[in-house]
């Protein structure tokens, strides 16, 4: 299995461990993630404003690059997939942005038009689609027997459901899935899909704390140990912000433990 | 040649502001065969309907053109005006330049134009029609009244009450459908068992009705006044006739882990069962996807036990076919399923439960007795939120959820909080809503009373995100009118489901042959002038099937349709329609595809003698068509190979007379 594959400049920088696990997991698995050459960073959740078109090149291009490769774009932060995603929708289905991209694109030497007409799915979702989750569990040669883990989803990864189509944003389960097919044990708590307030951080850190506190204390009273997840911003506020931080790591990590490549 | 009179109508201002309506008088005027064409204000007032049999006698009419509205509108209307005028009434042709001219064009010189067209086309066509006379049906006197929740038991009361035989067919194993399941009703708070259950008792002792419980419709044909239906018997391995309805049966089953659906799965009911103390038919049914003898053919208790000797473990599907002369559609509804709200964490936690499960645990009945405790750990909960409207006015572009009001749920969770702070004066009762809407009447003054009497706490706005912790249901919402969050901690939630029709509905109309909307709801014949009435002839709608509605509109609702099926029964002979198919026979050559086409199953073949050459005789196969049960559908008019078929009143020649007049 071989697909194209789009790190984002966190994963170069903040977030090493989700990108740098997860390319050896991938490896282990069989599956080649080839890197797009010359990515630029897709703007974070910026370039979805409605009357912004400059922004949404860069994720355009990475889709059109991915197409002339003829692979699937793969994507792992949780901010990247969500950008590229609804770029990449906002292709097919809105006249009006294709065709502004497009004539921006016009202008660029060796560009070529693009329809929204490419694949851009999540790890996990290579993970549960192409791998399979009973797959991988066949593969697991250190299976995390006895972990309470809960999975944390964030706001970026499933909403808005139309457009993301991962899994139900109310009821997901794509986490819990991989989860157990690592050999632990999902802890279901409420606020797995509530917004931990990364956004605002800096801007209103007092709210930000508020969010995390409230995530942290319901996955701790519901009886998990520590947290997954895939978004770097999520990681990020949930280690610094919360007053009783909860062990937090990237989804990779685990899988890369459990593959026996840690 | 005919003599035809055209009659052009404003329709008030609606055809005329946006149709020059004496342009096209004075247009249709000099199309050949018209000899007079005129326009007036409103064509189907009295004085338009005398103008109209007043130039017919005088100028001595032979066929009449009417440019209106939807012949589904006014066509019977002017065809029984020309009638008394003398005229044959298939020899009056309506030109709609209302729906399809005035009200969807706005330019008048366009409009003007397509009215002109359509009327030419009409004339084209009354030149070729011929008088038509509809020959006449029997009425079978008996109506089947489908669904036996509180509007077919009120349908079939009704209708029985005037004499004529009513069966009613409910596939649970009782009659009874929702209302059973009530605690109380509003706005009186009188026992829903307590005024249903008489009514049950009635319809299983009035001899005009029987009661086919457990049972489907399988199939249906005819038509009004004479429908054929074969309907399902499903084998509940007790016989009816012998079962007594002494419940031992029910003591002895070892098999006590069925999730009793009565209780809306709260709790456990026996295999062998009577779904509740007041079912009617009292007769005992066996659950076969539990049933320990009839899966692995080990047990037997039931039928050891049984002093009557009504257990049969070998009872098999039985069909039963039945004439009708009129059929009542009641089959109800549901609320919608709760999986794609888990934003209330309805999956997740036990003590989130939907207002019908509420509903039994506030019944003394019910799973608890009428204490209301939480699912949970069966203790008092102290602090309930109710959300309103969950599905129910979603976004058309929303993945989940109807664009419909459900209308019963604000008057019900008023009741609900009502009853609450009555019997439990120690509870913080918090209704969540985007709008109250209580009209009806002393509905408003009961949800006043919610509101000012037991001090529940009415919030605007909606509940974003409910999270089980520590036993408690965290509830995040908002207060619209106060601009802030608010954050509950509650014991139990309460969600207000939508309504929709009863999955049976879909295949029903489709047996039917009646018209649904996009919700599956039934559609009305006429939204306003014909609320009961189905547009297929001879079926009628009852209750919820036609949309959501409370139980007292239900019940007027089930009356008048009762009325509708009586005024039906009581006639000997119903009026055909004459448009229907005939075969010329001296270009049929008998090859069935006519046969195979016929939804109605109206077309027959027989060997008729014909003159041949030198005055010999051939004998040769032709369609015949049976009028009574042709429904001039035309399906056999396109299916013959040899153009033999054709359809009284629109037959080919005058088809493309019209589309000739239009491409002009």
């Amino acid at each position: 299995m071989k697909f194209s594959y789009y790190p984002g400049c966190t994963l170069s920088a903040k977030a090493k461990d989700l990108d740098e696990y997860g390319r050896k997991a991938a490896e282990a698995l069989g599956i080649t993630l080839e890197e797009l050459p010359e990515w630029q960073c897709c703007g974070a959740v910026y370039p979805n404003a409605t009357d912004e078109i400059a922004t949404r090149l860069s994720s355009v291009r990475a889709l059109s690059n991915a197409k002339k490769a003829g692979m699937p774009l793969v994507t792992l932060c949780s901010a990247c997939h969500h950008v590229i995603k609804r770029v990449n929708h906002d292709m097919l289905n809105n006249v009006d942005i294709r065709e502004k991209v497009n004539t921006y694109l016009g202008t660029m030497e060796g560009a070529e038009p693009y329809e929204g007409d490419w694949q851009v799915i999540h790890y996990l979702e290579m993970l549960r689609d192409c791998v399979g989750f009973d797959e991988l569990k066949a593969k697991v040669v250190n299976p995390l027997k006895g972990k309470k883990i809960g999975a944390y989803y964030g706001c970026l990864l499933l909403r808005p459901g139309k457009e993301m189509q991962m899994d139900d944003p109310e009821n997901p389960t794509i986490l819990e899935d991989f989860i157990r097919a690592i050999g632990a044990e999902p802890v279901y708590y409420g606020m797995r899909n509530e917004c931990c307030g990364g956004y605002i951080t800096v801007e209103d850190k007092a709210q930000a704390k508020k969010r995390v506190n409230a995530i942290t204390d319901n996955a701790r009273n519901s009886g998990a140990e520590m947290l997954i997840t895939a978004c770097p911003l999520c990681h990020y506020n949930l280690q610094k912000n919360a007053d009783e931080p909860i062990q937090t790591v990237y989804f990779t990590e685990l899988l890369a433990e459990a593959l026996g490549v840690k | 040649m005919q003599r035809i009179g055209v009659f052009v109508c404003w329709c008030g201002s609606n055809i005329a502001a946006t149709v020059d309506v004496q342009a096209v008088a004075d247009a249709l005027a000099k199309e050949p065969g018209v000899v007079f064409a005129t326009n007036y204000q409103y064509m189907c007032s009295q004085t338009g309907q005398d103008m109209i049999q007043e130039k017919i006698k005088e100028l001595g009419l032979t066929g009449v053109v009417i440019c209106s509205c939807s012949p589904r509108m006014h066509e019977a209307t002017f065809r029984r005006t020309c009638e008394k005028a003398g005229l044959n009434p298939y020899m009056v042709e309506i030109a709609n330049i209302r729906e399809q001219v005035s009200w969807v064009h706005k330019d008048k010189a366009v409009g003007t134009e397509k009215a002109i067209i359509l009327g030419r086309a009409a004339i084209a066509k009354v030149q070729l029609n011929t008088p038509l006379i509809a020959g006449e049906s029997p009425v079978t006197k008996r109506a089947l009244v489908i669904g036996g929740g509180i509007a077919g038991i009120q349908t079939a009361l009704d209708i029985a009450d005037a004499g004529f035989p009513v069966d009613i067919v409910e596939t649970k194993p009782t009659i009874g459908g929702k209302m059973a399941q009530l605690d109380k009703t509003f706005p009186t708070l009188d026992c829903a068992a307590c005024i249903l259950t008489p009514k049950m008792v009635d319809a299983g002792q009035n001899d005009n009705i029987r009661i086919l419980s457990y049972s489907e419709v399988e199939e249906v044909k005819g038509f009004v006044g004479n429908f054929e239906v074969k309907i399902r018997r499903k084998a509940r391995y007790v016989k009816e006739d012998l079962c007594t309805g002494c419940g031992l049966c029910m003591e002895k089953c070892p098999q006590k882990k069925v999730p009793n659906e009565f209780n809306m799965g709260l709790d456990n009911r026996t295999a062998i069962y009577i779904p509740f103390a007041q079912a009617v038919p009292k007769v005992a049914t066996i659950d076969a996807n539990y049933c320990l003898m009839l899966k692995n053919g080990k047990c037997g208790l039931c039928s050891r036990n049984c002093t009557a000797g009504a257990i049969d473990y070998k009872q098999q599907d039985e069909f039963i076919e039945e004439k009708y002369g009129a059929i009542v559609v009641a089959t109800g509804f549901n609320p919608i399923s709760l999986d794609k709200f888990d934003e209330f964490a309805y999956s997740k936690s036990p003590d989130v439960v939907s207002s019908l499960e509420f509903e039994r645990l506030m019944n003394a009945a019910g799973p608890t007795g009428g204490t209301l405790l939480r699912p949970s750990d069966r203790t008092h909960p102290h602090t309930i939120v109710f959300v309103q409207c969950v599905g129910s006015r979603c976004d058309a572009s929303a993945e989940k959820g109807k664009e419909y009001c459900s209308k019963i749920c604000c008057m019900y969770t008023a009741k609900h909080a009502m009853l609450t702070r009555e019997k439990y004066p120690d509870t913080e009762v918090y209704v969540f809503y985007i709008d109250v809407r209580t009209p009806g009447k002393s509905f408003d003054e009961f949800y006043r009373r919610a509101v000012e009497q037991y001090n529940v706490h009415y919030i605007k706005g909606m509940v974003g995100k409910v999270v089980p912790e520590g036993g408690k249901l965290k509830v995040q919402a908002s207060d619209l009118l106060d601009n802030r969050q608010i954050h509950i901690d509650a014991d139990m939630v309460v969600l207000a489901a939508a309504i929709e029709p009863d999955k049976s509905a879909r295949p029903l109309a489709t047996k039917l042959t009646a018209s649904m909307d996009t919700n599956d709801f039934f559609t009305e014949a006429h939204p306003k002038l014909r609320p009961v009435e189905s547009p297929t002839a001879g079926v009628f709608l009852s209750g919820t099937c036609q949309g959501p509605k409370d139980i007292p509109e239900t019940v007027a609702q089930a009356g008048a349709a009762a009325s509708k099926v009586i005024g039906l029964l009581v006639k000997d002979k119903l009026i055909g329609n004459p448009c229907v198919a005939k075969p010329n026979e001296l270009m049929c050559n008998g090859c069935s595809s006519c046969e195979k086409v016929c939804p109605y199953g109206a077309i027959t073949y027989e060997d008729k003698p014909f003159r041949g050459p030198n005055r010999t005789t051939l004998i040769r196969r032709v369609a015949c068509v049976n009028p009574a049960v042709c429904q001039g559908c035309g399906a056999c008019t396109v299916a013959c190979p040899s153009g033999a078929m054709d359809l009284q009143g629109f037959s080919n020649r005058q088809i493309m007379a019209e589309v000739d007049a239009i491409c002009k």
